[in-house]
């Protein structure tokens, strides 16, 4: 019995060293956001200050926060809507009317997320230019939904397969099309692996970086743009850095936490669960 | 693709092939109009900026210049015979191979010590996890300030507090610096599947292992490991397709420099295409791009699947 509880103590002393060493970043960040300029670049570091909310304000004069927020908050709820949308009958077909064809579509699908965005940039930048939607939201959410729909087709496959096929049949029986099938029984019983989907690719479009450093700027940039700018550094700007970056991550850091176990299968397209 | 069949043959997936064909030929009618979004949707993705991409990698095309049309090889050659091509590809590999072998080398540790009870569990679970959710921008600004300033960031006031000259991370070791925040990036990712695979080990194995007087050490080496193996190869080729591309880290720290120090294929073409505005290049080097994400997923997949 006293070996188990030292077993225990010790690992909780592991366990938690990596947590505390892993989080600090995380930690210093916001730790830093509630400091005044002078006080974030001083050593050794002030722990002991009085929280200043100065930062939040100056941020958004700087960087327009809320602007480039609401512009994330479109492209990421937009493209993932979009997502599910066009994904969902494709899932729902696949999972209870599968034909021989199906495992290869499948394969096929994953294979499109591994072609390198860098690889199509070009043609991508050209294209949204003469279509005018250049630094557009349109244009963000086009190319966060095309890059997350085999992921969002993917998950939704994997928990569509989970509901009995019998309850689909009998209801089929009795007259349901395939749309009252998928509105009326599939997204009632499948909602929490709906919503872990949703909240995986909102997560994804949310941090998104490569597509909005390069096809947005003033008018559709999102938050990952909007920090992106303190690159080019002018004075000091430490604190202002921390406050945006924690105003920016926090919302999407609680989706992912409550998230967090639905996420290893949409991260690895169900190979583990 | 030998990785993905195995994962299709989970049970779950395998009773798709097995369920009877009649239920297809139901009154509701055939199912062609359900796929047809997502599947239409794929294949022009898929399909039209790959094929502009070539077509524009035999074009003579710069944005500052009249267009010269079709100039046959001469952007795969200028691309291949650039100075800095091996530099660049050499970036590349680092970029992947070191923070692969450190995120996963950590991540099985970290999972390791997740796996037990302890006090706090579930909360030190989601600390460690945290990072994951950080975007690139602002993951790589941190570290570049708060931490790697050298005048006023952590690391250079912890080393002068010991009375060592504070390092300058982005100046002298640049590459390093990159691939140690990558690596913080992506160690909650291997951490988080591993874990979960782990969490489906027979205990009653291990229970009868160290009954049978099997150390630690060798119950990792013999049980545990084996059954990580096919998880780990399924990180591997994950984490492997997205640092092939990493791009946002460079762009906001070093741009790639100094000189072509911290330049990955991926930043190479970047500044190629919208720096320099010279289309054709760009494209060649795009096209480069695609053929190596798939020589080493062909390469990966074989080698792992001799493994499993």
């Amino acid at each position: 019995m006293r070996i188990k509880q030292r077993q225990i103590l010790r690992r909780t002393a592991v366990g938690w060293l990596l947590a505390l060493v892993m989080f600090f970043p995380v930690f210093w960040m916001a730790f830093t956001a509630f400091k005044t300029e002078l006080d974030a670049v001083a050593w050794p570091p002030v722990f002991f200050f009085k929280p200043t909310l100065e930062n939040f304000v100056e941020m958004q004069d700087r960087i327009d926060y809320l602007g480039h927020a609401w512009n994330s908050i479109v492209v990421a709820v937009g493209s993932t809507a979009l997502a599910l949308l066009v994904a969902a009958p494709a899932a729902y077909s696949m999972a209870f009317f599968p034909t021989k064809r199906t495992r290869g579509t499948l394969l096929w699908v994953l294979s499109n997320k591994f072609m390198p965005a860098v690889g199509v940039l070009v043609p991508i930048y050209l294209m949204l230019i003469s279509v005018g939607w250049l630094d557009t939201l349109r244009g963000l959410v086009t190319l966060n939904f095309f890059s997350n729909l085999p992921i969002v087709l993917w998950m939704l496959y994997s928990y569509f397969k989970e509901v009995p096929a019998e309850i689909i049949e009998a209801s089929r029986m009795d007259g349901a099309r395939h749309d009252q099938q998928l509105r009326l029984l599939l997204l009632p019983l499948s909602a929490p692996g709906i919503a872990s989907t949703a909240l995986l690719a909102i997560i994804l479009a949310w941090n998104e970086s490569f597509w909005s450093i390069n096809v947005s700027a003033v008018n559709a940039g999102t938050l990952a743009l909007a920090i992106a700018s303190f690159s080019n550094p002018e004075g000091l700007f430490w604190a202002k850095l921390s406050a945006a970056s924690l105003a920016s991550v926090a919302p999407i850091m609680v989706f992912g936490w409550l998230t967090q176990r639905q996420l290893v299968r949409g991260l690895t397209f169900g190979a583990v669960k | 693709m030998r990785v993905l069949r195995e994962t299709l043959d989970s049970p779950n997936l395998t009773t798709a092939t097995k369920r009877p064909r009649s239920r297809r030929s139901s009154r509701v009618g055939g199912t062609g109009p359900l796929m047809a979004p997502a599947i239409g949707s794929l294949i022009v993705w898929s399909i039209v900026p790959t094929a502009l991409t070539l077509w524009f990698a035999f074009q003579g095309y710069n944005l500052l210049t009249p267009p010269k049309g079709f100039v046959g090889l001469k952007n795969f050659y200028f691309l291949l015979t650039d100075p800095g091509l091996p530099t660049v590809l050499l970036n590349t590999v680092l970029l992947v191979a070191l923070p692969l072998a450190l995120t996963i080398t950590l991540g099985t540790g970290c999972a390791l010590a997740y796996n037990g009870v302890f006090y706090g569990r579930s909360v030190a679970r989601l600390l460690v996890i945290a990072p994951f959710f950080v975007m690139p921008t602002v993951s790589a600004l941190v570290w570049k300030n708060l931490f790697m300033n050298p005048v006023y960031g952590l690391f250079a006031g912890i080393s002068r507090t010991f009375g060592l000259t504070p390092v300058d991370w982005f100046a002298d070791w640049p590459l390093t610096s990159v691939i140690m925040i990558v690596t913080w990036e992506w160690t909650p990712f291997a951490t988080l599947i591993i874990l979960t695979s782990l969490q489906s080990l027979d205990h009653e194995q291990l229970e009868a292992a160290l009954l049978d007087g099997a150390g630690e050490f060798a119950t990792f080496i013999y049980i545990v490991l084996p059954h990580l193996a096919r998880t780990i190869a399924v990180v591997a080729m994950i984490e492997t397709i997205f640092l092939l591309g990493i791009y946002a880290e460079i762009s906001v720290t070093t741009v790639g420099g100094p000189g072509l120090a911290t330049t990955n294929l991926p930043f190479f073409i970047y500044s190629r295409a919208l720096l320099g505005f010279d289309v054709g290049g760009a494209s060649a080097g795009g096209i480069l791009a695609i053929v190596i994400a798939n020589i080493v997923m062909i390469l990966f997949v074989r080698t792992v699947a001799r493994q499993l």
